[in-house]
């Protein structure tokens, strides 16, 4: 055998044994919420394990305890996840606290963009500080608070000319708020095939996050700001500008006089519960829903159709999704890597989108046939151009519950005035920034 | 010499550790015996406490392990007590603890004298009464919610039949005004036959020598209620009174279930505000002080309650 030879019998040795080690098959989980697109994961995620030779498990928690449980995993430093798809307002947390990896390196190794996601994801899913270069996560589901509606009701003549009687317009899709209030309230308690119906199911869970998740998607569209200059914490004038108190003071009346009796306390599983027994005209949920609904043998199909939470002063929507991150106690960070770099290609991008997913990918988004590929899809588009998010700061808990709490006790206990309740919300996260030394 | 227990257990000793045994004192083999349950009750109940009482003077966050710990006094104990929402909290403790108690006792001697007259099918009625304290609280909890439903419920349809209310006119668990009294209902439901077999261990305490001896003396039934039973009664009475106070001031899973501490914060009892503080917060150096603040008042009142209960016992 020459010199030459040997040296490449060698070479070839070593890349083999290389890849052999690389090859190391483990066992990775996932963590996420228990939801629609989580199982669609799980068949994506066959495709990966397929290709790389690791296995998967999933851990899928319900989402009323999915925060608290993922939130107390990391911050005792657990190993049961490898990957988190967490929630957006984590990132702060996440970042600061050293839950994550910081996956700029590897972005930059593996030739991942972020350019090629949309900004907006971008910013929410992905940045600490907001807005920065510095990236935690991966955009991994985009999502925002839509709203569907019963097409087949809304299509009636009966229906229209009771409603054109009663309002002297027709009955459409709401082009704002307002319009939307005068749907439902129209609705409210009307008799339709011998059911009483109602108005529509919005959000009002007061242990979680549902009713501050609800009351921001009539906040933003009048404008709600949480502070006056972005970063000072500035949030006097803000918080409760006479815009906010009268976005406040819509929702209040929206679950006062247009949902069910006894939607007290009711979030998305609710929600779509109200509107799969009939028993709502319309309904807000997060988007990620909206195929399990369109697939609906009942109430689905034909029967149903969707639209952007209406503007009022402006457009704008609640953003929901999240981003999948690396936890950074995980002993298997490669494998995790690896799923990461195999989730960001524009192939299985787009097979996260036909499965059920909703992708962030720009590969995706941006395709001429995205539009018209779902009934939804135009929405969602519409929609992600116009999302806001909640504070995303490491406090972000404490910040949500006093928001829970103020918006609960003025909506569904009717205490106090909206404009109190806003004071008494900036009192309360002033006192959360306090004690971060941020004010 | 007749073999004992004790003796065949003395022989079966091997003769080192006896060796060892017979050279120490009593007091020395009391502390053998003693130690450690001391020392486990040293290491989770006094280590914890003195540990809680440290913290709850500092801003310490248990999900913030980096973060610098800052000594603050006395501010936390001076925030909850100055915080208008935590008097909130406790005065919606005091309702349902009030009247859970109240009712659960009315109720429960009133069982527990039925019960104790003898009649066919007693020891079934027994039993059926005391199902409900043998479900978990959160099934009872789900359960209860979806009697409460305002538009399926069967609780709203029993007091629509009777009231000719519509049953979707009212919400239990969604107002203001009647949610504190929907938990009540519901622990008072469960509960009851709790406080019914204390109080009918009590009324089977008494010997029927003094009934027989009142029914000579022509003692009228009720004097005989009022002279004999429920003094008789009353320490076992003050005992249950003692166990569900203490149960309800910690109150939680059910509360939780049922309202989730709703509407607003109407039926938020302290447990279910100390453990959002604690666990979805973090505030632990906050929460710690709530914490003691709540266990000087249960111990307090605790301790008063079991004098005022040895004098009962005295008489």
């Amino acid at each position: 055998m020459t010199y030459s030879k040997l040296t490449t019998v060698s070479a070839l040795s070593l890349v083999a044994a290389g890849f052999g080690a690389s090859a190391q098959a483990d066992d990775l989980t996932l963590c996420w919420a228990a939801w629609d697109p989580a199982n669609a994961l799980v068949e994506l995620s066959k495709e990966f394990e397929a290709q790389s030779g690791h296995t998967m498990s999933f851990e899928f928690i319900p989402w009323p305890n999915f925060a608290d449980r993922m939130l107390n995993e990391l911050n005792s430093g657990g190993k049961l996840c490898d990957l988190l798809i967490g929630d957006s307002q984590w990132i702060g947390g996440g970042a600061e606290n050293g839950h994550y990896v910081k996956l700029n390196d590897f972005f930059d190794s593996a030739g991942i963009s972020m350019d090629d996601f949309a900004d907006a994801t971008v910013y929410a899913y992905s940045t600490w500080p907001k807005g920065t270069p510095n990236y935690y996560a991966l955009p991994a589901m985009g999502d925002a608070n839509g709203w569907f509606y019963r097409k087949d009701w809304f299509g009636r003549d009966d229906i229209k000319a009771a409603f054109k009687e009663a309002t002297g317009r027709d009955l459409a899709e709401p082009k704002s708020q307002k319009e939307l209030l005068e749907i439902a309230q129209f609705f409210q308690g009307r008799e339709i095939d011998g059911q009483t119906v109602y108005g529509a199911a919005i959000f009002t869970e007061r242990g979680s996050e549902g009713i501050t998740m609800g009351v921001t998607g009539a906040l933003y569209p009048w404008g709600f700001k949480y502070e006056n200059t972005p970063g000072s914490y500035d949030m006097e004038g803000a918080v409760n500008s006479p815009e906010a108190v009268e976005a406040l003071e819509f929702y209040k009346k929206f679950y006062q006089t247009a949902t069910p009796p006894g939607y007290t306390n009711s979030y998305m599983g609710e929600s779509l519960d109200a509107f799969k027994s009939g028993q709502v005209a319309m309904a807000m949920n997060w988007f990620a829903f909206f195929p399990g609904l369109y697939a609906d043998p009942d109430t689905g199909g034909e029967k149903i159709d969707f639209f952007v939470n209406p503007p009022q002063n402006q457009e704008g929507s609640t953003l929901g999704g999240q981003g999948i991150s690396v936890v950074a106690y995980s002993d298997k960070q490669d494998a995790a890597l690896e799923y990461i770099k195999w989730f960001a290609d524009p192939a299985v991008q787009q097979k996260w989108w036909d499965l059920g997913g909703y992708s962030a990918h720009k590969a995706v988004l941006e395709s001429p046939d995205f539009p018209a590929s779902a009934p939804f899809a135009g929405d969602f588009l519409e929609a992600m151009g116009a999302v806001q998010d909640f504070w995303q700061e490491p406090a972000y808990a404490e910040l949500l519950i006093a928001m829970q709490k103020r918006m609960h006790d003025y909506i569904v206990a009717d205490q106090g005035t909206a404009k109190e309740a806003l004071d008494k919300l900036i009192e309360d996260w002033t006192e959360v920034f306090e004690d971060e030394g941020k004010l | 010499m007749t073999e004992t227990p004790l003796s065949r257990a003395a022989q079966a000793t091997p003769p080192g550790v006896a060796r060892k045994i017979r050279g120490l004192s009593d007091r020395a083999i009391a502390w053998i015996f003693v130690g450690p349950t001391i020392f486990l009750l040293l290491a989770i109940n006094i280590f914890p406490l003195i540990w809680t009482i440290r913290l709850s003077f500092t801003d310490f966050k248990a999900n913030r392990a980096g973060r610098e710990i800052k000594n603050v006094g006395l501010r936390n104990y001076e925030r909850i007590l100055t915080d208008s929402d935590i008097w909130l909290n406790m005065q919606a403790t005091a309702h349902f603890l009030f009247w859970t108690i109240f009712f659960q006792v009315l109720i429960g001697f009133a069982l527990a004298y039925l019960i104790n007259k003898k009649f066919r099918g007693n020891d079934l009625w027994t039993t059926i009464i005391v199902l409900p304290m043998m479900l978990s609280p959160a099934v009872v909890g789900n359960f209860w919610k979806f009697l409460y439903q305002p538009q399926i419920g069967l609780f709203n349809y029993i007091v629509a039949f009777f009231t000719g209310k519509d049953p979707s006119s009212f919400e239990m668990l969604g107002s203001v005004d009647l949610a504190p009294w929907s938990i009540v209902i519901v622990d008072t439901w469960m509960w009851t036959p709790f406080v019914m077999l204390i109080c009918l261990a009590g009324l089977r305490s008494i010997p029927d020598y003094i009934y027989e001896a009142a029914e000579i003396d022509r003692a009228s039934k009720l004097r005989q209620f009022f002279t004999i039973t429920i003094p008789m009664v009353l320490p076992f009475l003050m005992l249950a009174v003692l166990f569900r106070g203490i149960e309800n001031f910690k109150m939680f899973d059910l509360v939780v279930q049922l309202t989730g501490g709703g509407p607003g914060s109407t039926t938020e009892l302290t447990s279910i505000n100390l453990k959002r503080e604690a666990f979805e917060k973090w505030r632990t150096g906050y929460a710690s002080a709530y914490a003691i603040i709540l266990f000087v008042t249960v111990f307090g009142l605790a301790s008063i309650y079991v004098k005022a209960l040895n004098k009962v016992k005295e008489r």
